[in-house]
């Protein structure tokens, strides 16, 4: 009967560096195929917007580095997804000069190298819009128009398993992907190995956060999956950790609404008879996962836009009357602002102040923000397309904190601290503008691969 | 003073985290069945006190499970903004668990 092994060292490539013990325990066990996906949405709009890495190069590079060593001593394949965060072009680039630097310093022998790409230009979705595909939105958003795609910076699309399966078959030893579902990373050499789609995608969802399905919480270690039809055996490879059916199924509903389905390109997996057993002390089994294909495939975009530039500044405030009476303050300040630079409509502004110590956290949703806190903490937040403009507005919005005018203040040098007098330049801000999926006739139509050759011998000896 | 029972004395796990970049979902997960089960009887988290209790409308409310292969109960509310917006809170949607600690466990 097929099986298939695959050590899988962290949850996001380079967003912290991998911890190495507990992958070289896993490398002595020899497995067939090492996998990581290196990207999240939960960096938030900026990194896919700017087109930019939230990790640092040096933590990606050390994580390829250790995992592109291990995979050519042993000679299997490694995958990585998303590449750089993003999993935008930019990414993809960037790994595989990574791997070709890596490679070089080590001399490695030649290897194959397959890159896919997952971009996708507005004029693209525009046309595929004109020609009557419908991109439905998500999570209650509408479908998208043309303005939400002109006003869109960035999209990639999510791939499923079949471009990375389809490039191994075609004989990469290193697979750089761009935006795929986590899950996929792993599903597509389990599906090379002739195992199905449930799974292949369940045992995916399984381990796409390495040592997070373990306990007790630990991040980037390794864990180590035997994978069989109906036959996922997940261990934990770090010595104070286990994995437990407690641990596994609680990771099967992390971070999504629904812990029954996993959505992918193709379709979805049913996890909700899905069943968890204790094999040994540091192994849970798991089985019964069911593959639903899709009557009409969709990849899923993802869209980044710019609001505006940013600016940031810091306030505290410790007089009792100037914090309960916050909101006049704030009301006063913004009235202001509106006088100076039209309302934020007509002005195209928007500020923002964070209560820290009050509500900062949760804001509306907090069921019991103090009526009296000992100080506030404010973060001013303000947006403007132009950047001298945001500057101006913040500082603005910060000082009538200061000089805000309220009948009973007595101290009247000043009605706010200010760490600094002074704005920080923030990053601009992005919001997501594309959560949404686009029918496809095929799982790989919109993806394109480049196959090449890496040789590090050469660019040694030269 | 009385001593009165709470969710954190009962569940191993109380977490938030984005569900998509719309979403936040809840995790309530127990170690032991019977908390679970005292949890779940109890009436403790309903889709009712969830938005009473976040201050939020119903339809906000998307999803509502009681999760039995992992003993847990898990909730998913839509964000006011997406995450990372300007004016955004918290990116990773990881700290809105904590009003859940202090629901009363009879």
């Amino acid at each position: 009967m097929a099986e298939i092994t695959i050590l899988c060292p962290t949850g996001h490539l380079g967003f912290t560096p991998l911890e190495k013990a507990s992958f070289l325990a896993g490398v002595e066990l020899k497995p067939d195929v090492i996998v990581a996906d290196s990207g999240s949405c939960d960096i938030g709009p900026y990194p896919l917007g700017a087109d930019s890495q939230a990790s640092p190069e040096a933590w990606q590079r050390h994580d390829l580095e250790i995992m592109l060593l291990a995979a050519r001593r042993l000679g299997v394949p490694m995958i990585v997804g998303s590449a750089s965060d993003t999993g935008t072009d930019r990414g993809v680039e960037q790994y595989v000069r990574l791997i070709r630097d890596i490679a070089a310093q080590h001399g490695l022998a030649p290897f194959s190298l397959a890159a896919i790409y997952s971009e996708l230009s507005r004029e693209e979705v525009l046309s595929r819009m004109a020609a009557g595909a419908r991109v439905r939105g998500l999570d209650g958003r509408a479908d998208a128009d043309r303005a939400l795609i002109e006003r869109t910076d960035r999209i990639v699309a999510v791939m499923d398993a079949q471009p990375i399966a389809a490039a191994l078959r075609a004989g990469a030893e290193v697979v750089i992907a761009g935006r795929a579902s986590d899950c996929a990373l792993f599903a597509a050499p389990i599906l090379n190995a002739g195992i199905s789609e449930a799974t292949a995608y369940y045992a995916g969802k399984l381990m796409e956060c390495a040592s997070f399905c373990c306990e007790p919480f630990m991040g980037k270690e390794s864990i180590f999956g035997r994978v069989a039809e109906d036959d996922i055996r997940i261990t934990a490879l770090h010595p104070g950790q286990r994995c437990t059916p407690a641990s596994l199924a609680s990771h099967a509903m992390y971070e999504r609404r629904d812990p029954f389905r996993e959505h992918v390109l193709s379709g979805y997996v049913d996890m909700s008879q899905c069943r968890y057993e204790q094999l040994d002390a540091k192994t849970t089994r798991a089985s019964g996962a069911r593959w639903v294909p899709a009557a009409q495939p969709m990849a899923k975009l993802e869209g980044a836009g710019k609001v505006g530039e940013r600016r940031l500044a810091i306030v505290g405030m410790r007089d009792p009357y100037m914090i309960a009476n916050i909101d006049k303050a704030i009301a006063w300040a913004r009235a202001r602002l509106a006088e100076r630079f039209g309302t934020p409509e007509e002005g195209g502004w928007q500020v923002f102040y964070h209560l820290y110590g009050r509500d900062g956290v949760m804001g509306p949703m907090d069921p019991s923000p103090p009526a009296n806190p000992h100080e506030l903490g404010i973060v001013v937040e303000a947006l403007c397309s132009d950047a001298k403009r945001a500057e101006e507005i913040c500082a603005l919005a910060a000082r009538n904190l200061f000089y805000a005018r309220l009948p009973e203040v007595k101290g009247t040098a000043g009605a706010a601290a200010l760490m600094a007098d002074e704005v920080l330049a923030g990053k601009p801000g992005y919001e997501w503008t594309l959560n949404h999926v686009i029918p496809v006739a095929s799982a790989t139509e919109l993806f394109r691969t480049r196959l090449l050759t890496i040789d590090g011998t050469t660019r040694k000896a030269a | 003073m009385r001593n009165i029972a709470t969710l954190r004395d009962f569940a191993s796990t109380v977490r938030s985290k984005n569900a998509g970049v719309d979403h936040i979902t809840f995790d309530i997960i127990f170690r032991e069945r019977e908390s679970f089960e005292r949890v779940r009887d109890a009436k403790v988290i309903t889709p009712e006190v969830v938005c009473r209790l976040l201050r939020v409308t119903p339809d906000r409310l998307t999803d509502f499970v009681v999760f039995e292969p992992a003993n847990a109960i898990k909730f998913t509310i839509r964000r006011e903004r997406p995450s990372g917006s300007p004016g955004e809170r918290d990116v990773f949607g990881s700290q809105q668990y904590a009003p859940l600690l202090d629901l009363e466990v009879p």
